[in-house]
């Protein structure tokens, strides 16, 4: 009998508990305390001095200023920001611009508010031995990519330059690493030159028993190449921007706080490189400054205003996105982005509100640091 | 010589013989491995793919970043973190396991309709799942206190953990000889006192397997949950973290996958102790 109360007992509280698992609060609609409005951003990856400004925005009080309480959540391997964005559980994410179109091909409901990257980090890397100085100079070799989207830009340029991605090169898939290059297991490595690129010349050189100097490497700029898309913006809600006008005020406000962050960090690189550190980055100090000096000279200067969605960089995207077909003969979009796809309207209420604080939002006067890397990034 | 020292005697005979084999290969095995028609065979074995085990070990030691806690310490935390996930998964799995056991014995036709979808459920590949599981836990509170991350991981480790307890309890369930089962109903004894009485305790020789296969599932699923979906804290997000910078110190990323392997026999190590406790006290009895 007590046994039998027992069990009974154990049937009673899982049922409660399975009962209190609720479902939660819109994150829009919910209110932090003292009145803030609570946030949520969807980052792309770990904390890392690629997002320096959405942290330094949080953690020097810009955000606060502007009444808003921004919870910032990191990626991962598999967490698909844009994603994140489109199911209600963020209010704004960071993603690259062709593989948010290619998710918002397939229904999801964002928007570009902010462009905060105006020009494109990616490099494809090689051993100046290997004599890799244009796109054709890849017809033969072993190149590598990440996939998952991220490979577009090279594609692009290999196309432009007559080769077809699928049948003149080897396309290897890359690691996280940079080993593959270094041990000429792939010919051009793709790197970002935030990240990748400051690992290689982090690297000791076996013939020399000293650090990588530049020159042991050519770099294929997509910038230069013209096959550059445009990468890390600003995505918010589109059903919510159009019907919800305390929502369009939160992007607003989310917009002025970040870039504030972003002419914080142009001006305070080590600063910010310290606020990344502190947010428990596992990269070394030297590897974060060169990070977020190398983010800075993405971000700045911006003639049109830090976020500005410049209509040509715009269409250009999108015109490589349709015509550019991956290994498969696939391109990212079949067909040009509908609907609102992107708006310059909140950046432009942001850039007015900052301007009349006298923040400098052109940064004309941008010159980036020389920033010496250590064994390691340490 | 006794039982216990023959015990560990193996596992450090164990211990050295891994260590003996990496650094022999490492010392006899071609440099840049070896491939056949463009596949590779044999791993390679510089220091960069192979760092000597004394590296890895003194890695341990150096802080890991310049100034911070020593590796032992960070990767120590993240095992205790990823603990909770694996702890948790495991009961709450095996419970769950327990429970469908316990209902596919007591009524065949849910044995008949269940059983497939428990094998088919640990058919889908877990990449799959996990950023799947971490976008439902975002919309959901446990009454006022709102998901955390790592319980979506637990979740994961959960959903690994109670496919090994549910086949092997329903096999244990329905070990009993009918002859025992045909003496209970000679006693007028009911469902719940033949499932106390009998099958339960006929069940154990078949618990202990499916929980150690349960408790290496947990770890697998969650420290697989931690870097599928970025947990921070965990060994997994450490693995990940570690890995990228490989370029310049391939043996930090050891340090972290021997800690994921050391939280695994802590794990195994906790479920043979209970086993050993649980037989001694039968044997009393």
């Amino acid at each position: 009998m007590k046994r039998t109360r027992t069990a009974l007992a154990i049937l009673a509280l899982s049922t409660l508990v399975l009962t209190a698992c609720g479902t939660a609060d819109e994150p829009a609609a919910s209110s932090g305390s003292g009145g803030t409005k609570s946030v949520k951003l969807q980052l792309q990856w770990f904390v890392q001095g690629q997002f320096a400004g959405y942290i330094a925005a949080a953690d020097q009080g810009f955000y606060k200023e502007q009444g808003l309480d921004v919870e910032i959540l990191e990626g991962g391997v598999d967490i698909v920001p844009q994603t994140v964005l489109a199911q209600g559980q963020a209010d704004f994410a960071i993603a690259w611009v062709p593989k948010a179109l290619a998710s918002r091909e397939q229904g999801a409901g964002i928007t570009n508010i902010g462009q905060i990257f105006q020009r494109s980090g990616t490099y494809q890397v090689s051993f100046a031995s290997a004599h890799i100085t244009k796109p054709a100079d890849l017809r033969g070799k072993k190149v590598g990519n990440w996939g998952f989207g991220n490979e577009f830009e090279l594609f692009a340029a290999m196309t432009k330059a007559g080769l077809d991605p699928g049948k003149d090169v080897t396309l290897v898939q890359q690691q996280f690493d940079m080993q593959g290059l270094l041990r000429k297991d792939i010919d051009a490595a793709q790197a970002m030159s935030y990240n990748e690129y400051a690992q290689l010349l982090e690297a000791k050189d076996p013939a020399t028993g000293k650090l990588y100097d530049p020159s042991a490497f050519t770099v294929l700029d997509w910038n230069s190449v013209g096959t550059a898309m445009l990468q890390d913006a600003v995505w918010a809600n589109t059903s919510k921007l159009e019907s919800d006008a305390s929502y369009q005020d939160t992007a607003t406000k989310f917009l002025a706080a970040s870039i504030k962050g972003w002419a914080y960090c142009r001006d305070n690189p080590e600063a910010c490189r310290d606020l990344v550190v502190k947010r428990g980055s596992k990269l070394g100090a030297s590897h974060q400054l060169w990070q977020v000096n190398e983010v800075n000279k993405l971000v700045w200067p911006a003639p049109s205003g830090a976020g500005m969605i410049d209509e040509a960089a715009w269409k250009a995207t999108v015109d490589l996105s349709m015509t550019t077909k991956n290994a498969d003969g696939q391109t990212v979009l079949t067909k040009a982005p509908e609907g609102l796809a992107y708006t310059n309207d909140y950046v432009q209420k942001a850039l007015d509100t900052l301007k009349s604080q006298g923040v400098d939002v052109n940064g004309a006067g941008f010159t980036p640091k020389t920033v010496t890397l250590t064994e390691g990034g340490a | 010589m006794n039982r216990r020292g023959r015990l560990v005697l193996g596992a450090l005979g164990a211990v050295v013989v891994g260590v003996l084999l990496w650094e022999g290969y490492k010392a006899v095995g071609p440099a840049d491995g070896l491939s056949l028609a463009g596949a590779r065979v044999l791993p390679r074995t510089d220091d960069a793919a192979m760092p000597h085990i004394a590296t890895i070990l003194s890695r341990f030691a150096d802080p890991e970043l310049s100034g911070g806690d020593p590796i032992w310490l960070v990767v120590l935390q993240a095992c205790l973190f990823t603990l909770r996930s694996v702890a948790l998964g495991f009961v709450l799995g095996g419970l769950v396991g327990l429970l469908l056991a316990v209902l596919m014995q007591r009524l065949r036709i849910v044995e008949r309709g269940l059983l497939p979808y428990v094998i088919l459920s640990q058919t889908v590949p877990l990449i799959a799942l996990a950023p799947v599981i971490a976008g439902w836990g975002g919309r959901l509170s446990i009454g006022s206190y709102p998901w955390q991350p790592w319980m979506s991981v637990t979740v994961i480790a959960m959903y690994l953990a109670f496919f090994p307890v549910a086949v092997g309890m329903l096999r244990g369930l329905q070990s009993p000889a009918p002859i025992a089962e045909e003496l209970m109903r000679s006693y007028a004894a009911g469902w719940w006192q033949t499932l106390v009485k009998l099958r339960l305790p006929a069940s154990t020789p078949y618990l202990f397997p499916a929980l150690r296969l349960a408790a290496a599932a947990a770890v697998v699923g969650a420290v697989v949950g931690e870097i599928s979906t970025g947990t921070r804290g965990g060994v997994g997000r450490l693995v990940i973290e570690y890995s990228r910078e490989a370029t310049t110190d391939p043996a930090k990323v050891f340090t972290a996958m021997i800690g994921a392997a050391a939280l695994g026999l802590a794990v195994a190590a906790v479920i043979g102790f209970s086993e050993f406790l649980l037989r001694r006290r039968r044997v009393r009895a």
